[in-house]
């Protein structure tokens, strides 16, 4: 079976924040305990929606080392495929879930000397665990918080009160802008940064820092992709031996699954790597949504990540 | 000729590079010797102005055509030991941006980079080009003393007297290749030393 080993849970809280985001805590069906992880995991939910079965990552927000429970907060996409809604309207107090092993793509690196944390909107939620964890080891570290309005910056109260000091929030709906450039500038060398957030907080901050001379290595970020729906296609797997048609709702992987092909994956968000796939021939174009491969394995059209890439043409056979 | 081509070897052997100018407002150069030609190759007035160097002749007279390309800050102490103090109190000042060019002997570039590591840069950001002496930094395995320069292989310790064997295992955090006692087994039977690369 692919992807992190799997826990059952039951949802013993389901707390709205505001207008859009969802906190829900799950506890294990057996009364046991969960693994312990470190800031910045995600564990990938999963969803049966009718004969539809979806499985989302989301952060995990709870203290690390708190083995009762897993917290994750689920931003409302109404706009999206439907699994923040399926989580918002149809998973209540009592429901039972399968959820995975934490997986960390965004850890800390603990070799830094400081932690300068940058969050956009819903890209708050790894950040409170990392923070839990640093906390614990009386790490040093800052967090530069964007969100749009009061009414919709989730954990605001939760942050500004447990770390007045720490933690600086900027509402976009008041003007006020992250100053990037003077916060950058002069930080200690050891510092790293960590952003989450959307793709042009994500690009911003990566620029900026390449142009101010940061490493690389410094500079930490994770966006989760969600699959994003398009145009029905067909794709032949050759080593399975089917074929199977992908539906305009769905990600090829998913397509994969539900034809009972179990196809490798960890992170469902174009981040990780794991579900990376050899195409064998095809005639068409790709829809390369990922962050994973480079820009020459996308243009040579050897490779795809079926998690959340796409395809448009006539011919696509995988070595799956 | 200050330019070496070293063989190819284990993973462990550290790779040096040929350095070049990054974007940057604060440069750190450490050099030794020869390794002031690496310097000069890519100092540009900008970039001087911008740039503190920190240079160890070690009997060579670099140290004027270093001072003539106008750095920020020059200092050129009498050996590495002396310019520790002064490597770690600018490295403790220094903001995330700094760029360090590391160059010269392979025992400058070591201790140098170790120091930069130490004060937080991962070391894949940190510029290296070797010049100069390939004599090694080595490490005995058995009584831990460290012997610089080594030229030939083998060695005799310089602490416990041990015929050493020079291997091109490295080690960053000691920044020093190990040497093994060659005639452990076999006292006295110690091949004629030679130059590590002949």
């Amino acid at each position: 079976m692919s992807g992190a080993e799997k826990i059952h849970v039951r949802v013993t809280e389901k707390t709205p924040l505001n207008a859009l985001v969802t906190r829900f805590r799950f506890e294990p069906v057996d009364g046991g305990l969960l693994p312990t992880f470190s800031g910045g995991a995600h564990t990938v939910v999963e969803m049966k929606d009718g004969d539809i079965t979806r499985l989302n990552p989301y952060s995990l927000m709870s203290d690390p080392y708190d083995q009762d429970a897993y917290t994750i907060s689920v931003r409302r996409d109404d706009e999206g495929r439907g699994g923040s809604l399926f989580l918002h309207n149809q998973v209540d107090v009592g429901d039972e879930l399968t959820i995975s092993y934490p997986v960390n793509l965004f850890s800390l690196d603990l070799r830094a000397k400081k932690h300068l944390m940058i969050a956009g909107g819903i890209g708050i939620t790894p950040f409170l665990s990392q923070i839990k964890q640093l906390d614990r080891a009386h790490g040093n570290w800052e967090l530069h918080y964007a969100c749009r309005s009061e009414a919709l910056g989730s954990y605001v109260d939760y942050l500004t009160t447990t770390h007045p000091n720490d933690v600086n929030v900027y509402y976009d709906d008041q003007d006020q802008v992250i100053d990037l450039e003077n916060l950058l500038d002069g930080q200690p060398l050891g510092t790293h940064i960590y952003v989450c957030g959307p793709k042009g907080m994500i690009d911003w901050v990566r620029g900026k820092a390449a142009d101010l001379g940061w490493p690389r290595e410094a500079v930490h970020y994770e966006e989760f992709l969600a699959p994003q729906p398009g145009k029905p296609f067909e794709v032949k797997l050759a080593i399975s031996n089917k074929v199977v048609q992908v539906g305009e709702q769905e990600s090829l992987l998913e397509a994969i699954e539900r034809a009972g092909v179990d196809a490798p994956y960890l992170c469902r968000g174009g981040a990780c790597g794991m579900c990376e796939t050899r195409v064998i021939d095809y005639a068409g174009n790709f829809i390369h949504r990922d962050h994973w491969l480079e820009d020459d394995e996308h243009a040579s059209g050897e490779k795809i990540m079926p998690c959340v890439s796409r395809f448009e043409g006539k011919t696509l056979v995988l070595d799956r | 000729m200050s330019k070496f081509e070293f063989p190819a070897s284990i993973k462990s052997r550290p790779v040096y590079g040929t350095l070049e100018a990054r974007p940057g407002k604060h440069h750190l150069m450490i050099a030794d010797a020869e390794g002031a030609e690496a310097i000069m190759d890519i100092a540009t007035p900008d970039l001087m102005a911008k740039t503190h160097i920190i240079f160890i002749s070690r009997g060579t007279d670099y140290g004027d055509k270093l001072r003539a390309l106008n750095p920020a800050i020059f200092y050129e102490g009498p050996s590495y030991a002396a310019s520790v103090p002064r490597i770690q109190r600018v490295l403790q000042d220094a903001h995330m941006g700094l760029q360090v060019y590391l160059t010269g002997t392979e025992g400058l570039m070591g201790q140098a980079m170790r120091e930069a590591v130490d004060a937080g840069i991962p070391h894949t950001a940190i510029q290296t080009e070797h010049r100069g002496s390939v004599a090694r930094r080595m490490q005995c395995v058995h009584c831990k003393g460290i012997t610089e320069d080594v030229e030939t292989d083998p060695f005799v310790c310089a602490h416990c007297g041990l015929n050493l064997f020079v291997r091109d295992h490295y080690s960053r955090r000691l920044a020093a290749y190990q040497g093994v006692c060659i005639d452990a087994e076999d006292p006295g039977n110690v091949p004629e030393p030679k130059g590590i690369y002949e």
